[in-house]
């Protein structure tokens, strides 16, 4: 177990380190000069070396990097553009708003996705399946923009139940926060919800044809107990895996639904950053998410391998 | 007599077999789709750039069946036009990545010093949020449709790749195979001759699913102004720019919503069906 543990934290260092690396390579493969971004079209050639010179720019190719490398290690992303600060403290200030859309939209997908799986997979082939199947797959095939649109209009704009476009800190209370971040969770859980229904009726259906299972039910226990307690404890092994992975579809989606609910998180200053070229900020991001999505894995990896001794760990 | 009438039935069974509900309601309804969207031009004029600004942001009608956007344009030929091009681009990145992830996954699955190498790459890949690298490579590049299909194609490769090299790994192992190499036949003839059919089940499973994601990332790219650049339309696009009247105008989410989430999911039961299809012990799966 330790020795698995430790195999992947030292897997973990050189993916981290090609992750940097490419994040820095696709930003720089723009064909135009990044700091014609910055100083604007009207410069001419002397302002632009300025700006290149100031940028770092003006270094060679793989100085750029190695400084881009390193300093990303120590947490420094370098100065946004734009917004007149680093990069770095750009992404902390948001992150808050991504972490609670990310987490109540999780909440909405578990709530959603796990029971409809556990319906389905205990009727299969019924009309109950088929029901929680068509149900999942229609969230799985809208957008969630769509839905988020269509929620705007009904709950915010005809009904007035929700507002829109603004974002309430947790620290000024529970209520406000979960009123102005409820739309944009349901938008984005949605779809994960139908990911999760999904994966908790393959595993519990593959779990409830095993052996042991026939054997709790022909020693006469309730079927309350065989379901509950021996097949929904071993099936929750996937469950968990899958959550865990979702979590980088969560951030995608939240790139869209901070756009569309002008939610001041990282998703939506990725955005911004792209539609300015503010480089730097978008080479940030793509470390900051991927690192994200590494760290998640290798959790999930380990917990896995923690709650199913059966997983071989060599 | 009992028992003859039982293998009867059994042989009936047999010949008739159960039929499979999602693979024809997906394929009924795509064929539908593409019907409608391929269609409807050559019986009714649409023209998805004509501005009537007499008629901005009105409901449907007589006139424009579906409604007017902002700018007074018709929106059944603006979903119709927009439906060309989503079609197009998802149809593009599909062919894309079964080449190169088929490529990938067949090296990577049956030569093994490639396997490593090749792996950890996808793995590199798959480690930026989907829709955030194609933004990313949108925004060094350029957003022209060609660069939407080349930045979704290299964010889905690495999951095509992933699944051909699996099916592959097992592949490799059947005893037709070893056969095969052992009667000296050559290495790119077990590969094209013995492998790859193998293969294209799953990888046709795979590349139906592929095709919804692909329609669905090209909507979000174009969504948030990334993608396909208006006037030219897609169904992306066309829900991107209602952002700004949509709170007016209900019509401009509902039906470009409905065709692109009927689109996608005609391409989720057919996915879904192939999969049973194939496999049809999924069926109580």
């Amino acid at each position: 177990m330790f020795n698995m543990i430790l195999r992947r934290l030292i897997l973990f260092v050189p993916m981290w380190i090609a992750v940097s690396v490419l994040s820095f390579v696709i930003v720089h493969a723009t064909p135009g000069d990044p700091a014609a971004g910055f100083v604007g079209q009207d410069t001419g050639a002397e302002g632009l070396a300025i700006a290149r010179a100031r940028l770092g720019l003006d270094r060679p190719y793989i100085e750029q990097l190695g400084v881009w490398v390193a300093g990303s290690m120590t947490g420094d992303l370098g100065n946004s553009f734009f917004l007149g600060r680093s990069v770095a403290d750009a992404i902390i200030e948001r992150l808050p708003v991504t972490f609670s859309l990310g987490l109540l939209a999780l909440l909405v997908a578990i709530v959603v996705g796990v029971p409809l799986g556990i319906i389905a997979a205990l009727s299969p082939n019924s009309w109950k399946d088929a029901s929680t199947i068509g149900l999942s797959l229609t969230f799985l095939s809208v957008p969630e923009f769509v839905v988020g649109m269509l929620l705007i209009y009904l709950l915010g704009v005809e009904w007035r139940l929700f507002p829109i476009g603004r974002y309430e800190p947790l620290s000024d209370g529970l209520l406000p926060w979960l009123h102005h971040l409820a739309l944009p969770a349901v938008a984005l859980g949605l779809s994960q919800s139908a990911l999760l229904a999904r994966m908790t009726r393959a595993s519990l259906l593959q779990v409830l044809e095993a052996d042991f299972i026939r054997t709790a039910r022909a020693k006469g226990l309730p079927e309350r107990v065989v379901v509950g307690k021996h097949a929904f404890r071993n099936a929750i092994i996937t469950i968990i895996t899958i959550i865990g992975l979702s979590m980088a579809l969560l951030l995608s989606g939240a790139f869209i639904t901070e756009t569309l609910f002008q939610l001041p998180g990282i998703g939506s200053l990725g955005v911004q950053a792209v539609l300015r070229r503010d480089y730097p900020v978008i080479q940030g991001l793509l470390l900051v998410a991927s690192s994200f999505v590494l760290i998640v894995n290798l959790l999930v990896d380990v917990v896995y391998r923690l709650l199913n001794p059966m997983v071989d760990n060599d | 007599m009992v028992l003859a009438a039982g293998a009867e039935q059994a042989v009936k069974r047999r010949r008739f077999p159960r039929l499979n509900l999602l693979l024809l309601t997906g394929g009924l309804l795509f064929a539908a789709m593409l019907i409608a969207l391929f269609g409807l031009p050559l019986v009714v004029p649409l023209d998805p750039e004509a501005l009537d600004y007499a008629m901005i942001l009105t409901g449907p009608s007589a006139e424009h069946w579906l409604g007017t956007d902002a700018l007074g344009r018709d929106l059944l030929a603006r979903i119709v036009y927009g439906g060309h091009n989503s079609l197009m681009i998802g149809a593009s990145v599909m062919a894309v990545t079964a080449v190169a992830g088929t490529v990938i996954g067949l090296l990577a699955g049956t030569i093994r010093k490639l396997d490593g190498l090749l792996m950890r790459s996808m793995d590199v890949l798959m480690a930026f949020p989907a829709l955030l690298l194609a933004l990313a490579i949108l925004a060094a590049f350029g957003n022209t449709a060609l660069n939407v299909v080349l930045a979704l194609s290299l964010v889905y490769i690495p999951r095509t790749a992933r699944i051909v090299r699996g099916e592959a790994l097992v592949l490799r192992e059947q005893t037709y195979v070893e056969a095969a190499e052992a009667i000296g036949v050559s290495r790119p003839r077990v590969l094209f001759v013995h492998i790859l059919p193998g293969i294209l089940p799953a990888l046709m499973v795979q590349e139906t699913f592929l095709f919804a994601y692909a329609i669905l990332g090209e909507a979000g790219l174009s969504f948030v102004g990334l993608g396909l650049q208006p006037p030219e339309p897609s169904w992306g696009n066309i829900l991107g720019e209602a952002r700004s009247s949509f709170q007016q105008a209900s019509w401009l989410i509902v039906y470009p919503g409905l065709a692109l989430g009927l689109t996608v999911l005609s391409l989720n039961l057919l996915g879904d069906g192939l999969g049973q299809a194939i496999d049809p012990k999924r069926r109580q799966r």
